[in-house]
This record gives C-alpha cells, structure tokens and sequence, in this order.
C-alpha cells in the first residue's frame, strides 16, 4: 500500500449506524432451573446490510459462569446465542479490518430476560428485546478506507470537500460472493428488530427548540425594556448566547 | 454451586407452578453488595438467614427473674417538701414486693428558689446608691426579683415605672455584685462567683437584641435583594471563569465548521431558521478529547460535547437544563443519535442555557429597577418614576408562566396587578420547573 493510499481525509468522518442487543425467548413448559431462557445477543446494522465490510471480529465477554465465557465471532451475522437464567452485562469488543481503524471499540450491553411489570406475563411468544441504536463514527479516514466504503449501504459517506478529489472506486477488491451473505435483512429473529426513527426524534427536538426560542425571544424583548434602551438590542455575552439567537 | 449440590438434593424438583419457579433465578442478579456470587448462591438465593442469632441468650434468661417480684400500686398519702402548708394529698405509688416508698415527694426537688440578696439600709446607704435609681425601685425591684424568680420580662411587665428589661437586670445585677464583693472578707472568695466573674453589660445586650431583631424582621423583599446581590456575585464570578476558558481553548479552527455538514439530512432541519445561522457549526465543534481518537460511538461524542457545551456552567444550572428537558419531553440521552439528532440536541441545550442566563440577568435587572425606585421612592415619594413602572406591570405577568399558552389568564392577571408589590416579580428559581410542569 502507498503512502498515498493511507493519507487521512481531514474534515471527513464516516460513520455507520448500527443496533446492538438482545432477544430473549422464556423457554416456557422446556424451561429448567438453569436453562429459563434462550438469548441471542447481536451488534448488527441499523439498516440491517453487512456489517463485514468494517468488523473483521467481534468479541462476547459473557458472564464467567458460563463455559467459555469469551466467544469471538469471526464471521457475520455477527451474534451469539446462549441459554440461561440470569442476567448481566455482556462486553461487546468489535475488532475492525487494518484499513478501517487499529482501535477496537467497546460496547455494553444489559442482557435483558425478563419482561417489564407492565409489559405483562412472561410469554414463550413473545420475546424481551432490548436494542441501541448507535453511530460508529471514523473521523479523519484514510483514502483507501473511504474509497472502499464509498458506495457501501451500510456506511453514512458525507461527500469529499471542495478541493479533495479521488479517483473512482475502481475495481479494487471485487468481494467474491460468498458462502454466506452477512447481511440481517433476512434475519430469522428481523421481526423483532427495533424500529428506531430519526424522523421522530427531530420532530420532538424541534418543538421543544421552537419553545425555548419563543421564550428566549420574549426574554430578549423584557431585558430590551427593562434597559429602557431600545437600540440596545444585545445582551450581554452569556456562554452559548450566540447560538441560540434567531 | 449451591447449596442443593451439596445436601445432595435433586436440582429440578417436580412442580406444578412452572412461573413461579422461573422468577426466583433473577433473585441473585440483585445480591447485596461485598457478597460474592458464590457466598451469595450458597444460601440459597431467597434472602440471607442470619448468620448469629438475634436475640441475646441473656435476655431471655432475664425474665423468669423478673416474675419473682410483686407489683402493686397502692394509694397512698404523701406530703412535699416543697409546700410549707403541710398539705396532704394522695397518689398512686407501685410498691415492688409490699415495700413502700420513704422519703421526699419525687418531685419536690424541682422546686428551685433563686436566693436573692437583701440588703440592709446601711449596704443601701454605703455602696448601692445609684443617681438613676431611687431607694424604693430598688427594693420594688428586689421584691419581684424574689416573687418572679429572676424572670426580668414578667419583672418589666409589672414595674410601676418604665424601665426596660436590660435597665432592670443591670440593676440588679449591679447591686447583687457589689453586695457579694463588699461582704466578702476579701475579693478572691468571690473571684469565682458566676456574678462577680461575668458583669453585666446592658449595652452590648441592648445591641445584641436589636441586631437579632433586625435579623427576624427582615421582609421578603430585603431577603431577595441580599440574594440577588449573591446571585449577580456569582454570575460576575462565572462569566469571568468562562471568558477565561474561552481564552484557553482558543480559536476554533476553521476546520471545525466543515466537519459538520447539515447537508439536508432531514427535511425538519431544513425548514429551521436557526441552522441557517452560521455560528451553529463552530458551536458543535468535536472536542479535543475526541480529535485523538480513531474510532468512537456517536453517544460517546455527544456526551463529550455536552460536557463541553455546559462546561462554564454551574452544576444547578445543568441540574436545571436536564430538568426542563425532561419537561419538555425530550429523552435525556437520544434514543436514535444520528448526527442530526445530536446536533439538535446539542443546539437546544445551548438555547435551554441561553434561556437560564437570560432569566437570571432578568431576575438581576428587575432587582436593579425595583431597587432604584425603592431609592426614588424615598427621595421624591410624589412623582415615582414613570418608566420603571411601566416596565414591571409589562414583564411580571410574562415570567409567571413559562411557555406563555395561557395568554387569557395571564391578562386577565395583567389587570389585576396594579402594583409591583401585589404581584411577585417572579417566582423563586427552583420553582420554575415546577410550575412548566403544571401548565403543559
């Protein structure tokens, strides 16, 4: 690889969303003291397209109770699935390709078995899912990375700023179709998958903003009046005052 | 594993219940804290038993002995040492095994006399003359002394002539002083009298009365002015802290800006005018504990920013931000952080600082115009500024409320108040969040 290829793109960041979790199934009449539940837990993408293209590995640090409590996942659908009675806290260390990023990234997941009070009884139909939602984000990626991931439709690729151009993604590492396809769109458990909506979050965020602007203004109009001098229109330098003015 | 392996006991007994068998494996993920799972799983998981009894042995060997005795209770007669009629009055008494209580009544000790000096008219002649004092208040004085027990406010109450509690204690204590002194063979026997060794001083008792009741008396309006003197303290100590950490953190590089491109993520934004201005990028700048990473969660990155957006706050004031946050419906933490989101989270949390900024500088300001007509008030009573007043009926009714939906009752309340006094100028801060809560 040239030196040119591992040139950091400044001002770029490339990120893909992605949800981890669990779904868990009570085991119902099969169900014994130490086997309750069936569990998978899972880091998968938010759009549920192949993940492999950046997680070379991802590492499950279950509880020391179990046997082999460390299990490492080379291969997508990057998930596990295990039976048990209690629960924990699983570590989730997702190990990237060398051309994405050296560091590996830590994630932690509550595993979930039984359902809320309000959610009702235990049922062996339906299961305690327990998902996040969540970015991860490559600041700075290195020219080979981007161009590689360019047309990925699980990355989120902003477009190069002016004065940065590369040469097309040319046929670089054609991908043999493999064996098995990583992505989770077809996933026997996609049923269950959280539906997580930005468009509702924005939605909610932007009432709320238009609110405190609204009061924010009004605040303006007193402290102006208060001053008894109308031209007088600016404030005095409060932190974060400049952000907020319409 | 537990204590079921051990005792050899089938680990699946057979039963009908199969829920409520399932709930009981939760039980050790809530074991206390400094147990370990393996101590924890041993007992059983259903509460610990306790290692040591709880009853002492001695204590229950106690009470057989204790049934030995007999308790009556017996009316009988008593008489008090306390009385000089000699009067005989009866009560119940618990007499233990038929013996009967001798002695004083119980209670006669309580009856304490203060022993009041008298002097004789040569003392009086010779060193307790006192221009202010004549000989017949002196002995008045003495005389309700000894009848009120030294209680100088029942004393005052009763005095023929005017005099104030301090005049009356002064007296008296003056008085009993020099008589002890006087009758001493030598001073240094009474050197350790409570009053000899501790004169009293009616002067710094008078001061000391009038400090106490400035204190109590102060009025609402004095209290809020002291801490809004507090409050502007502050506020002066935390712009100072803040500019200089600006100065610190230095120019944001203009990098920063093309880091984040809105770039129509979302139709919502677009629509928005605030994310035309063109601050709103330098403020969602990526700080600098996150310029050195190579890979990060999004939530991690807006928890930085976050971090770094309220850092010139104070912790009441980001108590206060979560708080109306919350109010206002929005999750804490985003459930869904695209960048989007993160970036408008960030943005209304800056707006919800701005807001508490612009509520205290109001607060301060209204302190400041109320104070001054306070001062005109006093100086020219007949032509009270006109400006000031028009100012407070215009504002006081608008930060009653904080999202202003109820605009028919806040006229109606404009009418009403007339006066700055009627209406408050604004509720404490703590309870605004309070009060956004009521009216959503």
């Amino acid at each position: 690889m040239s030196s040119q290829q591992n040139k950091r793109l400044k001002d770029v960041e490339i990120s893909f969303p992605i949800v981890y979790g669990t779904i868990s199934f009570w085991l119902g009449k099969k169900a014994s003291e130490y086997n309750s539940h069936k569990w998978t837990v899972y880091v998968r993408s938010a759009n549920n397209e192949d993940l492999s293209v950046i997680v070379k590995r991802v590492v499950f640090q279950l509880h020391p109770s179990f046997q082999n409590p460390t299990r490492v996942v080379e291969q997508p659908p990057f998930e596990l699935s295990e039976s048990g009675w209690g629960e924990f806290e699983i570590a989730i260390t997702l190990y990237f390709h060398s051309d994405v990023c050296e560091k590996r990234l830590d994630l932690f997941h509550q595993l979930k078995l039984y359902p809320e009070e309000e959610a009702g009884p235990q049922s062996t139909k339906k299961p305690v899912v327990m998902e996040t939602y969540d970015e991860i984000v490559f600041p700075e990626p290195t020219e080979t990375f981007f161009q590689r991931v360019q047309n990925h439709p699980a990355a989120n690729v902003p477009r190069l700023p002016p004065g940065i151009t590369l040469p097309p993604p040319g046929p670089m590492e054609i991908v043999p179709y493999e064996k098995k396809r990583g992505d989770t769109k077809d996933h026997p458990l996609s049923q269950w998958f959280s539906n997580f909506s930005e468009a509702d979050e924005l939605l909610k965020l932007a009432a709320a903003r238009q609110q405190v602007q609204a009061h924010v203004a009004k605040l303006r109009r007193q402290l102006t009046m208060i001053e008894g001098m109308p031209q007088h229109s600016k404030a005095f330098p409060v932190p974060g005052q400049q952000f907020g003015h319409i | 594993m537990d204590a079921k392996d051990i005792l050899g006991l089938p680990k699946t007994p057979f039963s009908s219940s199969q829920e409520k068998k399932s709930r009981p494996p939760k039980e050790p993920q809530r074991k206390p804290d400094g147990v370990s799972r393996e101590v924890y799983a041993l007992t059983g998981g259903v509460g610990m038993p306790a290692l040591m009894p709880t009853v002492e042995a001695s204590h229950l060997k106690r009470r057989p002995a204790a049934e030995k005795e007999k308790v009556a209770w017996q009316w009988l007669p008593f008489t008090s040492s306390a009385r000089t009629d000699n009067l005989q009055l009866y009560h119940w008494v618990r007499v233990v095994n038929g013996i009967q209580p001798t002695g004083d009544y119980q209670f006669a000790k309580y009856n304490k006399k203060v022993d009041v000096l008298k002097y004789t008219d040569e003392e009086y002649e010779k060193y307790l003359i006192d221009p202010a004092w004549s000989r017949e208040e002196t002995d008045q004085l003495f005389e309700f002394c000894e009848r009120f027990d030294l209680r100088f406010i029942v004393i005052a109450d009763r005095f023929p002539t005017a005099r104030s509690v301090e005049d009356l204690k002064s007296r008296y204590y003056s008085v009993s002083r020099s008589l002890l002194i006087h009758r001493a063979r030598s001073f240094d026997d009474v050197s350790g009298n409570p009053l000899v060794k501790d004169s009293y001083d009616a002067t710094h008792e008078t001061e000391r009365k009038r400090a106490l009741s400035a204190l109590l008396s102060q009025t609402k309006q004095q209290e809020r002015k002291d801490a809004e003197t507090l409050a502007e303290a502050k506020r002066i100590m935390e712009s100072r802290a803040a500019s200089k950490h600006v100065d610190e953190a230095g120019m944001p590089s203009s990098s920063d800006n093309a880091l984040v491109p809105v770039d129509g993520v979302s139709p919502l934004i677009s629509t928005h005018p605030s994310v035309t201005h063109p601050n709103t990028a330098a403020n969602t700048s990526i700080p600098n504990s996150l310029r050195t990473l190579r890979v990060y969660l999004r939530t991690y990155a807006l928890d930085q920013m976050v971090q770094a957006a309220s850092a010139s706050a104070g912790l009441r004031v980001i108590k206060r931000v979560d708080q109306t946050l919350q109010d206002l419906g929005v999750n804490l933490k985003p459930k869904v952080p695209t960048k989007a989101v993160c970036i408008e989270h960030l943005e209304l949390r800056n707006e919800l600082l701005t807001l508490l900024n612009l509520q205290k500088q109001l607060q301060n300001k209204e302190a400041e115009v109320s104070g001054n007509r306070e001062s005109s008030f006093t100086e020219a009573p007949s032509t009270p500024k006109r400006s000031n007043r028009d100012v407070d009926r215009a504002f006081i009714p608008d930060t009653v409320g904080f999202t202003g939906e109820r605009a028919g009752k806040r006229d109606h309340k404009r009418k009403s108040t007339g006066r700055f006094i009627d209406a408050p100028p604004s509720p404490p801060q703590s309870k605004r969040p309070r009060k956004l809560k009521g009216s959503d």
